[in-house]
């Protein structure tokens, strides 16, 4: 396009969500009353001038074609007044002023296929990233690792029969764009990066490569005759920091490239603070096109959670009252030297009292 | 697909099986179904370079740098490192598209989102990315300027990609929450718009992100996973109605409530009495939202609400895990002066650490790097024990300044009672 038929940008930003909400959303903002839970995948929710609003809340495969995207609006105009909803874990909930629509709108929804559940004390849906699909640096893929999860954990999405929500996530790589979960599967690389010293010069801006390095393991060097960058293998701690800013340091690697099983991640504020997810297992084989190793892991670790934890415990505040010993004896999870943080400020992870469970 | 054969995919069909809906089936349609060629080859080429991973396990796009006219991001930018093999998709760009705040749509208009992208992308969304952008991936260098130029022209802007200020996200909120004790809508939109030109022309250290949950549930998950994290509370009584408190207690029995409410209280704060009612020290609650989730048409937060702003969350990258922390422990939401002050606030915080932060460094870690007062007197605001879990531990600390801070905590408390008479 020639410069002149540029067009500028209408920088619009954010736009208004009142103009897409529901009706009765719009009327009751602010002024809701209580919810109910009827059953798994449907709220009720009852404002105070005695409006009611219905949701039901059903999983897809996140990545949309167009053909899927016009099948949930066919039903939304169809069976739920013509208003899409999409939860922060990409689910959709339709939502209807009327419980009589509530029936015929889940039975169109089970016809196209989709999942109804996920609410509660259900497994939700993964959040996750881009992986193979789309991403530039990573070490597995997303979409595929979801289904292949989903597909074994699906009665646990469709029914609540957890004693909290549980919240998974995956990563592929260790930057964890995927978030904190109660259980996140992320890549953990375990080998140093192989750096192409032909690429790195012309590629790379290498000052900001070795800023970019958490442990100061990276140098300028001349390998060849030419500016590249070389990594003290000691001290590398295999993050892959560095592939990002400089692609010829790839760390991807079709064997070494494992994933690392991460628990007890939670964000919300209820009982206690939030919490970040720690380590349980490492070392689980990157295995396309179904991951079942991980998905094996993580199903121990549910079946678990879900004996032993009481009513409304999470996972972290699960294993915050029965103690770590007892959660790796619980899952039969190996406890390795591994566990043991040496991040700084991790003097604190380290149990300095008598507190012990015999 | 006319002409071209279709790339075999093995591994990807296994991911049709099972009762999962299946994003292979519908990569399919669309190289199968679909009436427009360009498509139909998009897919078939996006399915071999991604069998292609799955077989050697790695990835194969690379990133590059791309725009539209007069902004500088908001872009992905994909370019296949097999595109001699996978020719139709060798440019398969990304387009963030910012949401409403709350993620709400008719279907007329995904209807229309999804005839634009038909036109100039791939016909595959996200609804959303984990930085709450609607995804369009797949577009060719051409297509961007179209499909941007269409959806532009009917309410849509691109998001923040780079560092920059991204897309914003918000909770479903007071649209359908009875737990919301603020407006996000409003928030989101004040602070999200106040930023465009920070969201399309990326320069600054790094990314910085706004999210807002409406309560301390924070189902926005906004202290971990945003710079400036906006989460509702309130500071009066939480509301108790005893009767359906005692509605409650013959529903379940006592000892339920005592196992799953009373005693799970993290500050004790909570008293299950001999006639059934509930007693709340609400000088101590900490409001964790524990008891008003369980006893959810009991319990409801007071009436004076507003907001805690928490400053500096993030993830590993680089110097690991940071939670946001306090830095307003309460504020008022209800004037356009309220919201001025809190825009005020965020443009105080981007320009100290504009200035003042690394390049590739989060604003937590700034923070991290700084201390948190010299951050709060870059800012202008004053400590607050909120801000806080735990006081100074050691003693090497120079403290010739004590008398000075200390008359400045009690002239600081005179001026809050006077103005509080």
């Amino acid at each position: 396009m020639a410069l002149e038929d540029m067009r500028s940008p209408i920088e619009s930003g954010c736009p208004d969500g009142f103009q897409y909400m529901h009706p009765v959303m719009r009327k009751n903002y602010g002024m809701w009353k209580y919810h109910t839970h009827p059953r798994p995948g449907v709220l009720l929710h009852v404002a105070k001038s005695g409006d009611e609003i219905w949701t039901i809340k059903c999983a897809t495969q996140r990545i949309l074609d167009v053909f899927t995207l016009r099948t949930l609006c066919d039903i939304g105009d169809k069976y739920a007044d013509g208003f899409i909803h999409f939860t922060i874990r990409s689910n959709v909930e339709y939502v209807v002023d009327d419980e009589a629509k509530v029936q015929p709108l889940i039975d169109a929804i089970e016809e196209a296929g989709f999942i109804i559940g996920g609410t509660a004390n259900s497994v939700a849906t993964l959040s996750h990233t881009q992986g193979w699909l789309h991403c530039d640096i990573p070490g597995t893929d997303a979409s595929g690792v979801v289904k292949s999860m989903m597909d074994e954990l699906i009665d646990e999405f469709k029914n609540c029969n957890m004693p909290n929500r549980v919240h998974m996530t995956t990563s592929c790589c260790q930057i964890n764009c995927g978030g904190q979960g109660d259980i996140a599967i992320n890549v953990q690389h375990t080998k140093p990066p192989r750096i192409d010293h032909t690429q790195v010069g012309n590629v790379c801006e290498r000052p900001s490569v070795v800023a970019r390095c958490p442990v100061a393991a990276i140098r300028p060097a001349m390998v060849d005759g030419k500016p590249s960058l070389e990594v003290d293998e000691k001290k590398c701690i295999c993050c892959g920091a560095c592939f990002p800013p400089c692609p010829p340091m790839q760390i991807n690697d079709a064997e070494h490239s494992k994933l690392a099983i991460w628990v007890g991640g939670n964000h919300s504020n209820a009982r206690s603070k939030p919490t970040f997810q720690r380590l349980v297992a490492a070392g689980v084989p990157n295995n396309p096109p179904r991951w079942p190793e991980a998905t094996a892991i993580v199903k121990k670790i549910l079946n678990t959670y879900k004996e032993d934890a009481k009513d409304w415990e999470r996972i972290n505040d699960w294993i915050e009252r029965i103690g770590w010993p007892q959660f790796f004896e619980k899952t039969g999870l190996p406890f390795t030297k591994y566990h043991i943080d040496n991040w700084r400020g991790s003097r604190h992870s380290l149990n300095a009292s008598t507190h012990i469970r015999f | 697909m006319a002409d071209n054969k279709n790339f075999d995919t093995p591994m990807l069909d296994e991911l049709e099986k099972g009762p999962w809906p299946s994003f292979i089936s519908g990569f399919k349609r669309l190289r199968d179904d679909h009436e427009d060629k360009t498509i139909n080859g998009m897919a078939n080429s996006l399915l071999g370079q991604l069998e292609h991973s799955y077989e050697t396990r790695k990835g194969y796009w690379k990133g590059g740098t791309i725009s539209v006219f007069g902004y500088g991001g908001g872009i992905i930018p994909r370019f296949s490192e097999v595109g001699d093999q996978f020719v139709e998709s060798k440019e398969f760009h990304t387009m963030r598209v910012q949401p409403p705040a709350g993620n709400y749509y008719t279907t007329d208009m995904l209807r229309q989102l999804g005839d634009s992208w038909e036109k100039y992308g791939s016909g595959l969304v996200t609804f959303h990315g984990q930085t709450g952008n609607i995804m369009f991936i797949g577009t060719t260098n051409e297509n961007i300027q179209h499909f941007f130029d269409d959806i532009n022209d009917y309410g849509w802007d691109l998001g923040g990609a780079g560092p920059c200020v991204r897309t914003g996200m918000s909770c479903v909120g007071a649209a359908r929450c009875e737990q919301s004790c603020c407006n996000e809508q409003a928030i989101h939109r004040h602070l999200m718009n106040n930023f465009t030109d920070d969201v399309h022309r990326p320069a600054l250290p790094y990314k910085f992100k706004f999210k807002v949950s409406g309560c301390p549930n924070d189902c926005q998950n906004a202290i971990e996973r945003s710079d400036f994290a906006v989460i509702g509370t309130w500071r009066d009584d939480m509301k108790v109605d005893q009767e359906e408190v005692k509605a409650y207690v013959a529903a379940k029995g006592r000892q339920h409530v005592i196992d799953n409410v009373t005693s799970r209280c993290p500050t004790n704060a909570l008293t299950l009495n001999d006639d059934d009612t509930l007693a709340v020290d609400n000088k101590n609650c900490v409001r964790c939202m524990h008891c008003l989730n369980v006893m959810n048409k009991a319990l409801s937060p007071g009436d004076d609400r507003g907001v805690t702003i928490l400053i500096g969350g993030k993830r590993t990258l680089k110097i690991g895990d940071l939670m946001g922390t306090v830095l307003v422990p309460f504020k008022k939401l209800e004037t356009m002066d309220d919201y001025e002050e809190i825009i005020e606030l965020a443009e105080e915080i981007i320009d100290f650490w504009a200035e003042n932060g690394l390049e590739h460094e989060r604003c937590g870690e700034m923070i991290e790097r700084i201390g948190l007062v010299n951050f709060l007197e870059g800012i202008g605001i004053d400590v607050d024990p909120n801000m806080i879990a735990l006081p100074r531990q050691s003693s090497y600390v120079r403290m010739d300044g004590w008398n000075d801070e200390a008359i400045k905590w009690f002239e600081r408390k005179a001026e809050e009672a006077a103005a509080n008479a």
